[in-house]
């Protein structure tokens, strides 16, 4: 018998979510990817001192208007809770929006860290905790504040900095067709941080646009394999 | 006041130097103007660090997919050929040196090439995005931004006052006044915005301009 990982609904899901505990949260930032109805059950369900790894911080729904007419919820949801004690992603703020997100109000206030991480280091750092590696060399960062405290090593004449990886207790995603062992498949953009965090959290929580039974998801268009994923929830749209 | 080209005008020239089956990422802000004005005889693959490959132009509202964004969260529209990834493999192209050119916007540049787009003065939340990873890794970087800031102070700078984004990466400078390229033995000055000369484009350069012995009128 296979486990059963499908959940009646996001609040069910995220039920057992502790207060400290370090979650990422799939997506770029804005929507598209975003697994938004697991956030807001989040919020609802109110864990506190959270570590959020994620690429965006968010800008909270009265920015959102200004990137998509009339607006939409994101991370945000959850600093205004005053649920997060730390964010870790690349961009905690946007620099073309006002100073009034959620996360740079906090921030100003002293009431959240920020560790800021390039992109591209901050999708391998991902991926060397889902794959059980110690750490990685990139060039990205060489010569900038990033490289403050970090191991510097000249590789082939090329200067690297050492990059530690990174795991989450939980990682909250979204795809758009789930079949229910927790095979995967993501439709357009909306794929981006998803399929790496599926792979780095003790328990990877997926919100889908379908669910489907074993055998109709085309097995060669896989993108996140079932191992990675422990529960699901159908959202539908 | 003399006119300075607006920033269409300072994209359409931009575009200009894409090459036929360029791979092409374009950074946030400014520079995604230039997705709508590929010259016509040219096929570009435009890269997203959002993990797309081979996007069209910038969609009209009726199209609009919000699943279908570049990485400046604007929605596109689909091409025959294109391609989605994930995050990872968006910065293996990118880091791998898989992308033959990227369009950044900047704060400041120096006369060495550095870069600061990220960080200001006031707002120490706002983040540096894929700039690091794209400014590390790719095979050339153009820079594209007004000249000077809104209270008229220089942007190409002897030195970055700003925190950076890569040091030494910037080969060419696009502004609403001229084209400059960066080279070993500094900034050198090859095209003026029409009208004005090149004593004129120094006084509102910090950095010490070389002049082009065939130094043009930007031609669009």
């Amino acid at each position: 018998m296979a486990i059963k990982k499908t959940f009646a609904n996001c609040d069910e899901a995220v039920a057992d979510i502790f207060d400290g505990a370090a979650i990422m949260i799939g997506g770029f930032g804005s929507f598209g990817g975003l697994p938004i109805n697991l956030i807001v059950a989040l919020a609802r369900q109110g864990a506190k001192n959270l570590t959020v790894i994620a690429n965006q911080g968010g800008v909270g729904f009265d920015l959102s208007k200004r990137i998509k007419p009339g607006g939409y919820q994101d991370i945000g949801a959850l600093y205004e809770k005053g649920q997060v004690k730390k964010f870790i992603g690349s961009v905690p703020a946007l620099g073309g929006m006002p100073p009034t997100s959620p996360i740079e109000t906090l921030y100003r206030e002293g009431k959240v860290e920020i560790e800021m991480v390039p992109q591209g280091t901050l999708a391998e750092r991902i991926r060397a905790g889902a794959g059980g590696l110690g750490g990685f060399y990139t060039p990205t960062g060489v010569g900038t504040p990033v490289e403050a405290g970090k191991e510097k090593r000249t590789i082939n004449g090329r200067e690297y900095l050492l990059e530690m990886p990174l795991t989450a207790d939980f990682a909250l995603i979204k795809a758009h067709k789930a079949d229910t062992l927790g095979n995967l498949v993501y439709r357009g953009t909306a794929r981006c941080f998803n399929p790496i965090m599926a792979m780095a959290a003790q328990t990877t929580i997926v919100e889908v646009d379908e669910l489907v039974q074993p055998g109709e998801l085309d097995p060669e268009v896989v993108v996140t394999p079932h191992v990675f994923v422990s529960r699901i929830v159908e959202v539908r749209i | 006041m003399k006119d300075r080209l607006d920033e269409q005008t300072i994209a359409l020239r931009v575009a200009k130097e894409f090459q036929d089956g360029m791979v092409i990422n374009l950074g946030y802000g400014m520079p995604g103007l230039c997705a709508n004005l590929i010259p016509e005889d040219r096929t570009i693959y435009f890269h997203g660090e959002n993990g797309i490959l081979g996007y069209g132009a910038l969609g009209e509202d009726a199209e609009k997919d919000y699943e279908l964004i570049n990485a400046s969260d604007q929605p596109v529209t689909r091409m025959p050929g294109m391609v989605f990834f994930d995050s990872a493999m968006s910065f293996d192209m990118i880091r791998g040196g898989h992308i033959d050119l990227v369009v950044l916007g900047a704060y400041q540049v120096s006369e060495a090439g550095d870069l600061a787009n990220w960080g200001r003065p006031g707002r120490p939340a706002t983040g540096m995005g894929g700039g690091m990873d794209l400014a590390a890794g790719c095979k050339a970087l153009i820079v594209m931004m007004l000249h000077t800031t809104k209270d008229g102070a220089p942007r190409i700078v002897k030195q970055c006052s700003f925190p950076l984004t890569a040091k030494n990466c910037v080969d060419k400078i696009f502004t609403d006044l001229a084209v400059i390229d960066v080279t070993e033995k500094g900034l050198v000055l090859k095209e003026v915005a029409p009208g004005w000369t090149a004593q004129e484009v120094q006084a509102l350069t910090e950095a010490p301009l070389i002049i082009a012995g065939d130094l043009k009128e930007i031609e669009l």
